[in-house]
Formats: C-alpha cells, sequence, structure tokens
C-alpha cells in the first residue's frame, strides 16, 4: 500500500488499507504456527480439518498458500493475498462482481474453490495495468464514464475484455447479451456498452488470439 | 460450508472408484458422501447455502482431457460431459447442424458460468426451487424426504405444471437438457462395470413419491458423453423469461424439424421451464408427422404438448405460456432457411 493512500484520510487507514492489512497479519499464522501439520499433498485422504498448501499463478506470479480446502479463489485473493480488486458481491455466481480470467478465460472466482485453480494462470484486475499505464478497457471504462460506485467495476472491466477476446463484441446488441453476467446496480450500463465498444479494436489489434480452453 | 475431504481423480476408473465408495444407500445427486466436483457452479452454490453436504469432493476436471471432444463423426454428434457449455455454444459445426443445442447453451446462465459448466453437470443441475434452496424452509421432500412441500402452499409461480406429484412440484431448471431429449439422445455413463450407454430420455426420473431421486445413476457412475444420431440443421431453441438474458425460463421449447416440399417428415418437441423433469412431448411430434404446418396446425400441436398439465396456485399462467412457445417455436423452426 502507498503513503500516498494513506494519507488519503484523517485517520491515515482507509478501506482498503485495512483489510489488505488484516489479509496480510491472518496468513501468517497458518503458514508459521501450523505449517509442520500440513500434509504435502492436497490430493491424498486427510483430515478435513487440516490447510492444504498451494500454490496458485497471479498475475504472472506463483504465490505458496496455505489454506482452509474450502476456501475460493475470490476468498484466497481477497483474504489470503491482499488483491482486494477482486470484488465480492453475492458470493453465489450471480453478480459478476468477482469476474477474474483462468487461462485467459473469464470465470466467478466465487464458486472456484482456489485447489481447483492450481495450475492455472489467474489475472485479476490487479494484474492489467503497468504502472501507471492503463489498461485500454479500464482507459475505456473512465472515459465513457461506465461506473458510479464502482463496486462491480473491476469484474465488468474482466468480463469486458474477455468478451472482446472470445469475440462477442461486434455490436452493442452482442456487447449487451455478452455482458450480462455482470451486474451494475447503478445502471451504468449504456456507458459500459460504450467502453466495451472503444476499447474493442486495441484490444483486438494487441490480442488477435482467441483463447481457447 | 461444511469441511471436505478433497480428492483429485487422474483417470476415469479412479473417479469411478472414489465415487462408488460412498456406498450403496447414498443418491447420488442428493444426499451422497461423496461427490463428483467438475465446474461447481451448481455444487459449491449449494454447498454454500447448506444444502448439498458432501463429506469428499471428487475433482474430475483432468478427465477433461478425455471427456471434453466436440465432434461430428459422419452423422452421429459426440460431446464430451466435461467439454464447456460455452465452448459448444461456439462450436461452428454444432451451431449449423444443431442450432438448438447450440442456443439451449448460449441462453442459459452467464458468459463466466458457461465457461465453467460443463456438459455433465448442466444435466445433473439441481432446481432452483426456492424451499429447496433454502434451508430455513424445514418442508422440502427433496431436501428432506418425508418433509412435506412448502412449494406447494408457498409461492409457486415459477414451478412446474408438468410431472408434478403430491410431493414436489420443483422445476427442472436446464435448457441443454431439453435439446437432448428432443434429439433422441442417448448418454453414455461410466461404472464400476465399465461404459454403458442408454437414451437421454431416461435419465431423469420424475419427482413420484421419492423427489430426492432425481436421475437414475447410482454411487460411483459418471456421465462421461452424450452421442445425437442424425443431424438437425432445422431446429430451434426458443427461451421465454422475465428479462431478455441471464435467466431461467418460465417456458421453453427444443423443436427440431424435417420438412421435405413442405410436409414434416420427423418431428421433435420438448419442454423446459414447466416440467419437474426435461420433458418431451410424443403427441405434439405424431400431429406434426405427415402434414403440412399451418396455424391451426401449430395451434393442436401447442395442445397436446401441454396434455395433462395442471396448475398451482400461481402457475397457472405457464399452461398458456408454453403452448404459444410451443406453437411460435413449430412455426420458427418450419420457417428456417437451411
Amino acid at each position: 500500500m502507498t503513503d500516498r493512500r494513506l494519507s488519503s484520510t484523517s485517520s491515515g487507514f482507509n478501506r482498503r488499507t485495512f483489510i489488505t492489512a488484516a489479509a496480510g497479519t491472518a496468513v501468517a499464522v497458518p503458514l508459521t504456527a501450523r505449517a509442520a501439520a500440513v500434509p504435502a499433498s492436497p490430493a491424498s485422504p486427510q483430515d478435513p480439518s487440516l490447510p492444504v498448501s498451494l500454490t496458485l499463478r497471479i498475475n504472472g506470479e506463483d504465490r505458496a498458500l496455505t489454506i482452509d480446502a474450502r476456501t475460493t479463489l475470490l476468498d484466497a485473493l481477497r483474504e489470503h493475498l491482499g488483491l482486494t480488486g477482486s470484488k465480492k458481491g453475492c458470493d453465489h455466481g450471480q453478480c459478476g462482481a468477482c469476474t477474474v480470467l483462468a487461462d485467459g478465460r473469464r470465470v466467478v472466482s466465487c464458486l472456484t474453490l482456489a485447489l481447483v485453480a492450481q495450475g492455472k494462470d489467474i489475472t485479476t484486475i490487479e494484474g492489467l495495468g503497468d504502472g501507471d499505464a492503463l489498461h485500454p478497457m479500464q482507459a475505456a471504462f473512465i472515459e465513457q464514464d461506465a461506473f458510479q460506485c464502482g463496486y462491480c467495476t473491476p469484474g465488468q472491466i474482466m468480463s469486458a475484455i474477455a468478451c472482446v477476446t472470445e469475440g462477442h463484441a461486434s455490436s452493442d446488441e452482442d456487447i449487451r447479451e455478452y455482458m450480462s453476467g455482470n451486474i451494475c446496480r447503478c445502471a451504468a450500463y449504456p456507458n459500459i456498452v460504450a467502453a466495451v465498444r472503444q476499447a474493442a479494436p486495441e484490444i483486438l489489434q494487441a490480442a488477435p488470439e482467441i483463447p481457447k480452453g | 460450508m461444511r469441511p471436505f475431504i478433497y480428492l483429485k481423480a487422474y483417470d476415469p476408473s479412479a473417479a469411478a472408484q472414489a465415487l462408488a465408495a460412498a456406498g450403496a444407500g447414498d443418491n447420488l445427486l442428493t444426499d451422497a458422501s461423496i461427490q463428483p466436483l467438475a465446474g461447481g457452479t451448481t455444487l459449491i452454490d449449494l454447498m454454500k447455502l447448506d444444502v448439498m453436504r458432501p463429506v469428499t469432493l471428487v475433482d474430475i476436471n483432468p478427465l477433461a482431457a478425455g471427456w471434453s471432444q466436440v465432434s461430428l463423426e459422419g452423422d452421429n454428434l459426440k460431446l464430451g460431459a466435461l467439454a464447456r457449455m460455452s465452448d459448444v455454444a461456439d462450436h461452428p459445426e454444432v451451431q449449423q447442424f444443431y442450432p438448438v443445442i447450440a442456443q439451449s447453451l448460449k441462453l442459459a446462465a452467464s458468459p463466466q458460468l458457461r465457461n465453467m459448466a460443463t456438459l455433465g453437470g448442466n444435466v445433473l443441475q439441481r432446481t432452483r426451487c426456492t424451499y429447496f434452496r433454502d434451508v430455513s424452509y424445514a418442508n422440502c421432500n427433496k431436501r428432506r424426504p418425508g418433509s412435506g412441500c412448502a412449494a406447494m402452499d408457498g409461492f409457486n409461480r415459477t414451478h412446474a405444471v408438468l410431472g408434478t406429484s403430491d410431493w414436489c412440484i420443483a422445476t427442472y431448471p436446464g435448457d441443454f437438457a431439453q435439446a437432448l431429449i428432443a434429439l433422441d439422445a442417448s448418454v453414455e455413463i461410466l461404472g464400476k462395470s465399465g461404459l454403458r450407454s442408454m437414451p437421454f430420455a431416461q435419465l431423469h426420473k420424475p419427482p413420484g413419491n421419492s423427489p430426492q431421486i432425481e436421475t437414475i445413476l447410482q454411487p460411483g457412475e459418471l456421465i462421461s458423453g452424450f452421442t445425437i444420431t442424425g443431424r438437425w440443421p432445422r431446429s430451434i431453441y426458443l427461451k421465454t423469461r422475465d428479462r431478455q438474458s441471464y435467466e431461467f425460463a418460465l417456458a421453453s421449447a427444443a423443436v427440431a424439424l424435417d420438412v421435405q416440399d413442405g410436409t414434416v417428415r420427423d418431428a421433435r418437441v420438448a419442454l423446459g421451464g414447466v416440467a419437474t423433469v426435461p420433458w418431451r412431448a410424443l403427441e405434439a411430434e405424431l400431429l406434426l408427422k405427415g402434414r403440412k404446418l399451418d396455424d391451426e396446425l401449430a395451434r393442436r400441436v401447442a395442445e397436446a404438448a401441454l396434455t395433462g398439465a395442471s396448475a398451482s396456485k400461481h402457475n397457472g399462467f405457464k399452461i398458456d405460456l408454453g403452448k404459444r412457445v410451443v406453437a411460435h417455436a413449430v412455426q420458427r423452426a418450419a420457417m428456417m432457411e437451411i
């Protein structure tokens, strides 16, 4: 977390810094105190109350974790890896706020067990930009004013990128249909469609390959 | 969510063996202590809701290497059980020769869920009945056999009008299964004694007095794939719902026709959103065969398709809606340019 963010609220803490800091603290406990008791392979029969050790590839980096087997990819990202960009909306696969890319395909991370995400290349909203340079879809969302409260936006942007690379952004009608898995309660839908339309040519030019599963 | 043991199956026989340990008394779909995990879009959801409470999950995703084919072999379409919905919906040959299949998949769920969910898991999708999904309702014969049915006295606008019983009126929620049953698909099942094939129409069981048993699958059995014989380029899936996209059907129809010189040679009609199981309307099909389609025949076909429908307090509109969907789907299929 940057100093700039820390000083942006009067207390020196905003909600985002708090969640990130808390996640860092929580992960330290099982890693240090319980590591010896952790079975090496989560693929063998075991006591379900024991944590499991696994490695996730997130935004091009291998991240080792020791977590409860029940942990979803979304909770692993938010609560254990400090990546709070992916949002928890419904937590039941209905709203799309938690959308991430797995091997280039959009999935809802709230219905994906972290255990099942092993071996996949996971891309989150944090993995898009390059320093201060925004991804074309991020820039388009800002230019088209494609959000109000912003809570659904990381999921919208991840979904929008996949919508384009899948080849489903050739018309406004197509964009509306293929973005229907991302709910925006502020109803910024017309602006979201405009943002996807704006960013599509640049994204297709940069990465003309459509990811296949 | 309750704790579970996580196992990963790297080959089909290991998967079947691990699942078979569930024991003879268990039903694979409902109470089984050992559950297969594929896309997880139903199972993880229902585990979070405490509706499904498996002790062990067997992750069968590694089997995708051998079980996710989408291939047209001569006039037979082979679909692997672990093919993802989106890949099948986007497949050019499926779109061209089996539009009813491509459309049934495209019109289901959301792009994210279609990227995750597999064909095998999709046909085994559990009902969206509110009283089944919410464990605070004590009465649900599907979730707690013998406890009664809260839907019958509750708000049952989305519930079934066909295939219901005094024990359960929960609607089968899927779309793809209607396409499969209309096209007379077969389903391949891997079990302890190897692979067997049977008509897809025999997979699901109507609720009767034991709605907790939803299919004929036994512990240790896994769906490995589906086969559709013949090509059905003149076919459509028509789905009506409360909103245009990303919603379950209130009434839907899968229709496939073989029309030569204006005469219907063969016809297939199945209904979704209105029945407790994937529902094939054989009487409606018989009316179509050998005839030329006109408005009057479409009306009679629609009447026949909903024969025996019986409404609960809030879902009577589905009978009329279902008829209109069938009539419209049959007429649109007949008018398709192929």
